[in-house]
């Protein structure tokens, strides 16, 4: 928010402030507001998932909307995967929560508490890495206890052709090992480019609106007032949508583990 | 922007807390919570899918008891038909029997009563004959005083009558 020039400043959300120093074998595992909004979404799932453990025949609503989240996951597990699919529900369902859930707490109008700031965790490249991670040793892993070392005839397609041989192998290898970056960057870019947008635009109507020259406000500020509401519809939006592509494609991922293509 | 000038500083405390919160959130959550719904779904599903089959049996049974009831309704009018028509035909035989034998006796006691008139008539006919014959001979006796025996006058009247 207000830097020290007095400026609305779009980058201080993003902003890491430690509140309780930690220590962990000489490495700093501050409990941070990062921290805190992990532990919120957490706590938010929880609360979203036990609402729906009443496990009755016939569901309430509540019940309802829990039962259609984890039944999409299976739907897109089974689709991608197959049957053998079932088993990396637990993985898939957690990104796809934690991110979800993540994206959506960081669009929460915490603000308007004094001192209060919305954190989105998944805009930091730290976070998004693990994830991308987790998903993509979660491949590895897979694939090499599944087939062995038969699992990099991943990089060699079905239909190669013999004179190509010498190409195709390492843009597949490529375009294999630049998954965990494409993973983690495009989810922590497009978080980090929405929420960069929001703020600068509601820094202009707060500037807009403070501005000495009367012109300004209704020239400037209203119609950023009117632009951003749109752009928080997108942004909501976006939150759904990355969540989802991150799980799809790790879905995908799996896949090719699984069954090699 | 921080995420990129903060990180020498955040990144252990970013990966420690993310790790920590995504491992709850991984297995009490997606292996505990998740497996359990999914088990109360695959219930459900699998409670309406064995209802629906056992309303599919039941209708198929009742369908099987009304065609056989309609089978046992159509055998046991066909059955009542055929005894109503063996009694009609027993009843129009009977009818006839009885019919010919009353005609039977009725032709006797016509033919009786025939045969008794016929005979009367004879008699009859003759006691004419023989008053005729008499007379004739009465008459021929007081008109020419020939006498005439009794066979002639017989057979004079006989002539005549026949």
């Amino acid at each position: 928010m207000a830097g020290e020039s007095g400026k609305i400043d779009p980058m201080h959300q993003f902003q890491i402030e430690p509140w309780a120093k930690l220590d962990l074998f000489g490495y700093d595992i501050s409990f941070t507001n990062s921290s805190l909004f992990m532990l919120v979404v957490l706590g938010a799932i929880w609360v979203f998932m036990a609402g729906g453990m009443k496990r009755e025949l016939v569901p309430g609503r509540w019940q309802m909307a829990v039962e259609g989240v984890t039944g999409f996951i299976n739907n897109m597990m089974s689709s991608s995967i197959g049957p053998e699919g079932k088993k990396y529900v637990p993985l898939v369902f957690s990104l796809f929560m934690f991110i979800l859930f993540a994206n959506f707490m960081g669009m929460m109008p915490i603000g308007i508490v004094p001192g209060a700031h919305a954190f989105t965790v998944t805009s930091h490249l730290t976070v998004t890495a693990v994830l991308a991670v987790l998903s993509f040793g979660t491949v590895l892993v897979v694939g090499l206890w599944k087939h062995g070392l038969h699992f990099f005839s991943l990089f060699v397609p079905h239909g190669t052709p013999w004179w190509l041989l010498w190409l195709i192998p390492f843009i597949e290898l490529f375009s294999f090992l630049i998954r965990p970056f494409s993973l983690a960057l495009r989810l922590f870019v497009a978080m980090t480019a929405g929420h960069v947008l929001m703020k600068v635009l509601a820094g202009f109507v707060i500037n807009g609106l403070n501005a000495e020259a009367l012109w300004v406000a209704p020239l400037v500020a209203l119609p950023s007032f009117i632009l951003m509401i749109g752009i928080t519809l997108l942004e909501l939006l976006v939150c759904a949508i990355q969540a989802y592509v991150f799980a799809l494609l790790t879905s995908l991922y799996i896949n090719d583990a699984v069954n090699l293509h | 922007m921080p995420q990129i000038a903060q990180i020498l500083e955040t990144y252990a405390s970013q990966i420690f807390w993310t790790l920590l919160v995504f491992g709850i959130l991984y297995f009490v959550i997606g292996r505990g919570m998740v497996s359990k719904i999914d088990a109360n779904v695959e219930a459900r599903d699998r409670k309406i899918a064995d209802d629906l089959a056992a309303a599919e049996k039941a209708r198929a049974e009742a369908d099987g008891l009304v065609a056989g009831g309609s089978d046992a309704l159509n055998a046991a009018r066909g059955e009542a038909q055929a005894k109503a028509a063996a009694a009609k035909a027993r009843g129009a035989k009977d009818a006839e029997a009885r019919l010919a034998k009353a005609d039977a006796e009725v032709a006797a006691k016509l033919a009786a009563a025939e045969a008794d008139l016929a005979k009367a008539r004879s008699k009859a006919m003759a006691g004419i004959e023989n008053v005729a014959a008499e007379a004739a001979a009465d008459i021929v006796a007081k008109v020419s005083g020939a006498k005439v025996s009794a066979a002639q006058a017989v057979t004079a009247v006989k002539a005549v009558l026949s």
